[in-house]
């Protein structure tokens, strides 16, 4: 059977012979499991496997792509030829040849660290623990419907350059989470933990899921969920906000996240992402946010176990931390080789990555994190800290404009703030701004031991879509004067 | 592509070592290619190729599923495996029915045209770069950008049980997306047709290129409850939001915008929905998860919530629960998802039933019927705001235009909307002829433009 190596050695030697200044070829083995729980039993369980080569080159200035299943010496040369022959037809519409930042070889192997290989549990005890979480759910009155879920994923990738590039990285990433729904009269509420839209996801092993306390929080969060029912509904108004660090780092997703993706900027997902409001103008002398906001651009290890955190990227340049906002300034975008020069940069800032062996390499967020604050502070001591406002949890619903200004969120469940106190529940709460606006009315931060690297696995992008995970550092942090509860206005 | 006879033969592996007396295989895949342009410039342009083999065995009242694309013996030695190692250890499902029967999947009624054209197979590298040529030629006429797509693919599909069912579908697939871009206005056009040939490149390209020109230097305009013309597109990325609620399941489970609605009279008198596969100008495979035949069934009924759709499973539930009565008919239709699964079913090939031919309005008709409002072009970033009072939130996006006095007087700054469902198919005033329509937030549909009364936009942007 032949290696990886000599695989991508074909695909290489295959295109270069036909006419590529650039080649590249990425070989994915990647497994998975997804086991769910629906109202106390087994909703979806399911192993899977795929593997393949995706082979990415430049003839003729332009770009092409090919990827197949078939690793034999003939499919994967033929794979290759593809590519060619696809870059030669690219080539007859364009404006200019493809230019590239340069980069080095790099020979290196990497693999995400973790202590529990996820793998290596059973799947009985993965069911023992979402059904038990279920049952804690199902234990309160009034759920209606009760859903758990647990998913590990292995991604191992082999990546070969023509500029002699040999990385091999695999990536272990675990997530899991719950919700409960209920349903009276003319309403249904959710309640999710530790996020919604399938719980906490990170580039570790099983011990996320034990730190995650899942069954611990099962009860309270069946309360609330049934509690929102005679909550009061979140009132209209303009006024002091403060979001849980799931929320915030929605936000950072959506609204720095996505706008500071250069190929968005240069009007490459004009058809479908869409573009940007942070035209190039706008780098260094654009006011983001208020001067506490700090935000990074970090795929290094270092930064923790994000969805976004590798050691190279998917066209071979290493992981990198880029400042986005720097007190409030706009200093960075996130690049690839074929759009840095376009900002004058002589290496591109390693973001580039692929959903899969059969796609190829767009720009994407890594872990987009905004730093916490230098001082201590909890967020008892930020509620207590104000006079007037309401506090957000859970993510609900989200949705922005296709330059990124005009944004409107909904969370699970709100809380009055009065006179530093939580006070009564709301139900259906939402805010709404323009980015700039509200991230120039953020006037405190909690600090570092408040902080989560939240996982976002669904993240869509690219035609054909492609789906990619990334990370989100947040703490808590306070709003002014910001517009609440338009999502009901006038319905 | 992968034929009849090599599904046929892959089954007979499945079987081979397969230890489970009772045993589902599916089998899909295909060729796809996409042709990526913007700045004027093909900037990415892909093909991929690949093939995954699916095996679910029901052993002792339990099941679960396990898939791969590596299809040498080893690798399917290697699902079945892991496909009865993931299913032994589940606990028994009293609800898990026997796998499909070849009598319940066996197919009566009219049939699906041919959704499979060897021309649209044939589509090269080369044919799609002279496409993107003459629409990025159109842009340049008009001193504009083009960014956008053409795709084009054959896939297959194919489910066989242990009982003798073993259903095959193909089809090809080609699609081309444009958006026009001035300095500060936009133009979109989207198509999707099995065949190839109905593709109208350039017309798509001068059609998007004029609503760019028409909505430059956008005003802003106050938001509030407006009329509006939505295009075919903008129709179907809102509605396909309610039809994820429209399968049993997510009425036994509580969590459908339905509950307590079946049998009234939710929408508009003028508002009747089928799902229809069957339909000429829909597409998809004739059979659903389990291999049982897509039923023609009546969703909406001149405005009456009339009928949902089932999986087998799911009827047999319903069937035994407390709402068996308040549903309406209850019977498998045709639209599960594979097995296991949470969601259980949902209409995927929706039809609007069309108004009378001689009250079909065009898109401008509607604008020349308009004392003031908005045509929108396409929408954005749609959300669920409010499950059961079916609240989306979401934006307009290229081509945004003001309607006063019977004419589109100006482009307009982008808005933001939260509108329920339930009454944007009450306010429906007219409505246009029928066509297969694309959007980015759901699926493909069959549908009108319509002219709608109190659309409510809340917010404005700032382009």
């Amino acid at each position: 059977m032949s290696t990886m190596k000599e695989q991508g050695g074909w695909a290489l030697d295959t295109a270069k012979s036909r006419g590529a200044t650039y080649a590249e070829a990425r070989i994915v083995d990647e497994r998975q499991r997804a086991l769910s729980t629906k109202n106390g039993k087994v909703g979806h369980a399911s192993h899977s496997e795929s593997l393949g080569i995706g082979i990415r080159v430049i003839v003729d200035g332009a770009w092409g792509f090919a990827s197949t299943e078939d690793l034999s010496r003939k499919g994967v040369e033929g794979c290759a030829a593809r590519a060619v022959e696809i870059a030669k037809a690219s080539a007859k519409v364009k404006q200019h040849d493809v230019v590239m930042a340069p980069e080095k070889a790099y020979t290196a192997d990497w693999a995400s660290p973790y202590k529990i290989d996820p793998f290596s549990t059973s799947v009985e005890q993965n069911i023992a623990l979402l059904t038990k979480i279920d049952e804690e759910l199902l234990a309160v009155k009034g759920i209606t419907l009760s859903e758990t879920n647990l998913n590990f994923r292995r991604y191992e990738q082999w990546f070969y350059s023509s500029l002699g590039s040999d990385i091999h990285q695999t990536r272990v990433i675990t997530g899991a989470g719950f919700a409960a729904y209920s349903f009276q009269g003319s309403d249904i509420q959710k309640r999710s933990y530790p996020n919604s839209f399938g719980g906490q996801y990170q580039n570790r092993g099983y011990e996320l899921v034990e730190e995650l306390k899942l069954v611990e929080n099962a009860r309270r969060i069946g309360e609330e969920c049934v509690a929102l029912h005679s909550a009061d509904q979140c009132p209209q108004s303009v006024g002091t906000i403060i979001l849980d660090s799931s929320q915030l780092g929605l936000q950072i997703h959506e609204s720095v996240g996505h706008p500071i993706e250069l190929d968005r900027v240069l009007g490459m997902e004009a058809n479908f992402a869409g573009m940007s409001f942070l035209t190039l103008e706008k780098l260094r002398t654009l006011e983001y946010g208020s001067d506490i906001v700090n935000v990074v651009a970090d795929a290094t290890e270092a930064h923790g176990p994000g969805l976004g955190t590798f050691a190279f990227d998917d066209e071979g340049v290493p992981a990198q931390c880029t400042p986005i906002i720097t007190n409030g300034l706009f200093t960075g975008y996130l690049s690839s080789r074929d759009t840095a020069p376009s900002i004058g940069l002589q290496q591109s800032g390693g973001t580039m990555r692929a959903e899969g062996w059969n796609r190829t390499p767009i720009i994407r967020m890594t872990n987009i994190s905004i730093l916490p604050g230098p001082k201590p502070l909890t967020l008892e001591q930020l509620i207590a800290d104000t006079d007037d406002g309401i506090f957000f949890q859970t993510n609900r619903s989200w949705s922005i404009d296709d330059k990124r200004y005009n944004f409107q969120f909904g969370t699970e469940i709100g809380w009055e703030i009065k006179k530093g106190k939580l006070g009564r529940m709301f139900k259906n709460p939402s805010y709404s701004g323009i980015t700039t606006e509200f991230w120039n009315s953020m006037d405190a931060i909690c600090s570092r031991d408040q902080w989560t690297l939240w996982g976002t696995p669904n993240c869509g992008k690219g035609q054909p879509q492609q789906v990619m995970g990334t990370g989100h550092g947040a703490a808590p942090a306070r709003f002014r004067n910001v517009k609440i509860g338009s999502a009901y206005k006038g319905t | 592509m992968l034929t009849k006879e090599k599904a046929q033969q892959i089954f007979e592996q499945v079987k081979k070592v397969s230890t489970a007396k009772d045993v589902e295989v599916t089998i899909a895949g295909g060729q796809s290619a996409l042709t990526r342009f913007a700045n004027n410039t093909i900037h990415q342009n892909v093909a991929e190729e690949n093939y995954i083999v699916s095996v679910r065995p029901v052993i002792d009242g339990k099941t679960a599923r396990a898939t791969t694309n590596k299809l040498d013996p080893d690798g399917i030695k290697r699902v079945v495996e892991s496909a009865e190692t993931l299913t032994r250890v589940q606990q028994p499902d009293p609800d898990l029915l026997p796998m499909a029967s070849a009598a319940e999947t066996k197919h009566s009624g009219p049939s699906a045209p041919t959704r499979f054209f060897d021309s649209t197979a044939a589509v090269t590298p080369q044919d799609r770069a002279a496409a993107v040529h003459d629409m990025v030629a159109v842009a340049k006429t008009a001193k504009l950008t083009a960014a956008g797509i053409y795709s084009s693919s054959q896939s297959m599909e194919a489910l066989l049980n242990s009982n003798g069912v073993f259903q095959y579908h193909r089809q090809t697939s080609s699609e081309i997306s444009i958006t026009m871009l001035g300095d500060d206005s936009s133009g979109w056009q989207k198509q999707n047709s099995p065949d190839s040939a109905n593709l109208r490149p350039e017309h798509l390209a001068e059609t998007a290129a004029r609503k760019a020109e028409q909505s430059a230097s956008p005003k802003e305009v106050a938001a509030g409850k407006y009329t509006v013309i939505l295009e075919p597109a903008a129709v179907l990325d809102l509605v396909g939001f309610m039809f994820f609620d429209w399968g049993g399941l997510a009425i036994l489970d509580q969590r459908s915008f339905l509950n307590n609605r079946i049998g009234t009279k939710l929408f508009g008198e003028n508002i009747t929905v089928y799902d229809d596969v069957n339909h000429q100008l829909q597409s998809g495979p004739a059979f659903d998860g389990e291999g049982v035949p897509r039923q023609r069934v009546t969703l909406i009924d001149k405005g009456v919530v009339q009928n949902l759709v089932y999986a087998r499973g799911t009827a047999a539930k319903m069937k035994k629960s407390e709402h068996a009565a308040k549903v309406g008919a209850v019977r498998p239709t045709g639209h599960g998802f594979s097995l296991p699964n949470e969601m259980g079913e949902m209409p995927l090939n929706i039809v609007f039933a069309p108004a009378a031919t001689a009250q079909q309005r065009t898109v401008d008709q509607m604008v020349g019927s308009t004392e003031r409002g908005i045509l929108v072009t396409r929408l954005w970033y749609i959300r669920e705001v409010d499950p059961y009072e079916k609240i989306l939130t979401g934006m307009t996006r290229d081509g945004t235009f003001l309607v006063e006095d019977g004419r589109i007087r100006h482009g307009v700054r982008n808005f933001r909307f939260n509108q329920s469902l339930i009454h944007l198919l009450s306010n429906v005033e007219e409505m246009g002829a029928l066509v297969r329509a694309s959007g980015e937030e759901s699926f493909d549909m069959v549908v009108p433009a319509m002219k709608v009364r109190e659309f409510n936009f809340t917010e404005v942007t700032k382009f």
